[in-house]
């Protein structure tokens, strides 16, 4: 929510620079030249209606389908995490209360996911959005092929998930992988990243870093390119170098952006699951033999699909979307106490 | 080139070509670090930086043209073999790629026109018309972004077993055929590209909403639609969740075939090099053609989302 009232805040202003007007080129677009229906015919009355109507026409089909496929299922997922709901035996749903949530609090399985969740998290998203800044820094200098640097850097967004896990499975394989074979030349010992926690967390990581880096990094660029020049001059006419400029300019510039890009990737963080699950192979969904990259998406697909209890699984979903949303509190508090200290 | 490199922004601006003829009203707007030249360092890390983005994708190349004990072996192979046709027929066949590129194509194209359609017309709404609560109803419709998909996938698993459609093509359609996303990106580009001058004559004239939308609007949107239309194609082609659990490996689309693939369905690291080769060719090409707009939508989309 933080990010889409920034959005609307700063949408604001563009309403009033929109281009000049030029209505002669829509009375040539359909230019039939009917005069506007006189008062109190039918037509002014459909044409009153018309206007009154068709907004909420054009947004219907949105409404109705998020509805449907999305609000409907959201409150449906919450009745059925109250019930025992079993993938063998679908007819038979009975109501069992809070057990299903009381089953998931003494679950080592689910803390654990919960840990391995925050912890991919950070060691994704952190080095992730730096890494992106600096990019975003350097394209917005003047560059030849500039938009060729750009598209280059967007392109591990174009590869899927399932594609991108599968071909870093076989670059972090054990023996004969490339990872372990270059990492030789430096004098590192072949690394177990499938099975030590810190290395199967980091591997996982880094396909996350490497499909979405490129992409934060132009919406860097973007809102770098939004900076006017004036506080660029008047902060070398203090006297300020291009690290200060950078560090005194730019980033708090670029503050309502960072906000906005640490919103996305919490939620896409929170919801990790096809890269863990192409990571562990075979038996992808326990996230390991010690379950030590099952995230919370992975817990829940394992305990729906795959042992097949589709009422914990829906437990496990509600529980994602309330820490999401206390997550999204408390990114709301902390933008709140930065804009007062300022 | 390094001596530009330390002086201070606004020195660039009158030198530089496009910046002597430009007044100094529009030298306000322009970006600042536009006016920089990038020094030779700039472009060595960036260099590093694109090597590292192109070398997975090069490496599966040379992956997918070897067999699977070459793969096994240290040290890994560094250029491309002779088995690159084999290993990608086995995959289009065995694999399942074939039907699933097909099955892709239909669901990210049908998922692709909805969206765009839908997207412009709310968008639109949104962003010229005026109707009682909406504001309410835009932030309520960016608010549903925050809603993870995973509190959707049990119940649409239910309703889809009951009503038998296990497998089909429509169960992925369906619950993706609009985005609020899109809503958002259309409404904040017909807010600048389409005057308000223009919708008033054209109501002047005695035009409907409709005619409106079709004489006015999407002419005005068309180039906001491609650039949704590019970006939505690439998300649709890509979901992952909801397909493989909505389909298998009878019907599959790529990525439901790719994580077949991924756990043991054709146990030959090469041929799997070759399927993720070949579901992620479309949208290598894709990029190789619209790879300036598909950046440009994105920027567009962030500058102002």
């Amino acid at each position: 929510m933080t990010s889409s009232k920034q959005a609307l805040a700063h949408s604001a202003p563009s309403a009033d620079a929109a281009p000049g007007s030029q209505p002669g080129a829509a009375r040539r677009a359909h230019g039939r030249g009917t005069p506007p229906p006189g008062p109190g015919s039918w037509r002014s009355r459909l044409y009153r209606w018309d206007m009154k109507a068709s907004p909420y026409a054009f947004i219907a089909p949105f409404f109705i389908f998020f509805g449907a496929f999305g609000l409907v299922p959201l409150l449906y997922t919450a009745w059925y995490s109250l019930h025992n709901v079993q993938l063998s035996n679908l007819d038979q749903q009975t109501w069992v209360g809070l057990d299903n949530y009381k089953n998931l609090m003494s679950s080592d399985f689910f803390w654990g996911a919960l840990q391995n969740t925050f912890t991919i998290g950070v060691i994704s998203t952190v080095p992730q959005l730096i890494m992106a800044i600096g990019i975003a820094h350097l394209l917005n200098y003047k560059l030849r092929g500039s938009t060729m640097w750009r598209v280059v850097m967007l392109t591990p967004y174009a590869t899927s998930v399932a594609a991108a896990t599968l071909v870093f499975v076989l670059l972090y394989s054990w023996d004969g992988g490339m990872i372990n074979w270059l990492l030789n030349f430096v004098g590192v010992d072949p690394i177990n990243w499938r099975e030590s926690t810190w290395g199967s967390q980091f591997a996982v990581s880094s396909i996350v870093i490497w499909r979405w880096t490129g992409y934060n990094a132009l919406i860097y660029l973007a809102a770098m390119q939004a900076i006017p020049s004036d506080l660029y001059e008047s902060a070398s006419l203090d006297g300020a170098n291009r690290w200060q400029q950078f560090r005194h300019v730019t980033i708090p510039m670029l503050r309502p952006t960072i906000l906005f890009t640490v919103v996305v990737s919490t939620i896409g963080a929170t919801q990790l699951f096809g890269e863990p699950l192409l990571f562990g192979g075979v038996s992808g969904s326990k996230g390991g033999s010690e379950h030590q990259y099952q995230t919370l998406g992975l817990y829940m697909y394992d305990q729906g699909w795959i042992i097949g209890n589709l009422g914990k699984a829906s437990a496990i979903a509600w529980t994602m979307f309330l820490i999401l949303l206390i997550v999204a509190a408390i990114n709301l508090l902390i933008t709140r106490r930065l804009r007062k200290s300022q | 080139m390094t001596t530009s490199e330390l002086t201070p922004p606004q020195a660039k601006v009158g030198t530089a070509e496009k910046g002597g003829r430009e007044g100094s009203g529009r030298r306000r707007v322009l970006g600042a670090g536009k006016q920089l030249h990038a020094g030779p360092l700039t472009y060595v890390v960036l260099a590093v930086f694109a090597l590292v983005s192109l070398a997975p994708l090069l490496w599966t190349v040379v992956a997918a043209s070897r067999t699977n004990q070459r793969l096994a072996e240290t040290p890994p192979p560094l250029w491309i073999g002779g088995n690159l046709f084999k290993n990608l027929e086995a995959a289009w066949e065995q694999g399942g790629l074939g039907t699933a590129m097909l099955n892709s194509t239909i669901v990210a194209g049908t998922i692709t026109v909805g969206t765009v359609l839908f997207s412009t017309l709310a968008g639109f709404a949104f962003a010229k018309l005026r109707f009682k609560f909406s504001n309410l109803l835009l932030l309520l419709t960016i608010g549903t972004m925050m809603i993870p998909p995973q509190l959707a996938v049990v119940p649409l698993y239910l309703w889809m077993s009951e009503l038998g459609w296990s497998n089909q093509l429509q169960t992925v359609i369906l619950p993706t055929l609009v985005s609020a996303f899109g809503t958002f990106f259309m409404r904040q580009y017909l807010l600048q590209a389409l005057p308000g001058e223009l919708i008033e004559a054209a109501r002047v004239d005695g035009a409907s909403s409709l005619r409106v939308v079709w004489h006015v609007v999407f002419p005005a949107a068309r180039p906001a639609m491609a650039v949704l239309g590019l970006l939505t194609f690439v998300m649709a082609w890509n979901d992952f969740l909801w397909p493989i659990i909505a389909l298998n490996q009878q019907n599959p689309t790529v990525q439901v075939a790719l994580n077949s693939l991924g756990t043991g369905y054709v146990p030959d690291q090469a041929v799997i090099m070759a399927g993720a080769l070949l579901g992620t060719l479309p949208l290598l090409i894709a990029f190789l053609l619209f790879g300036r707009q598909i950046v440009g939508g994105i920027m567009q989309g962030a500058i102002k989302g």
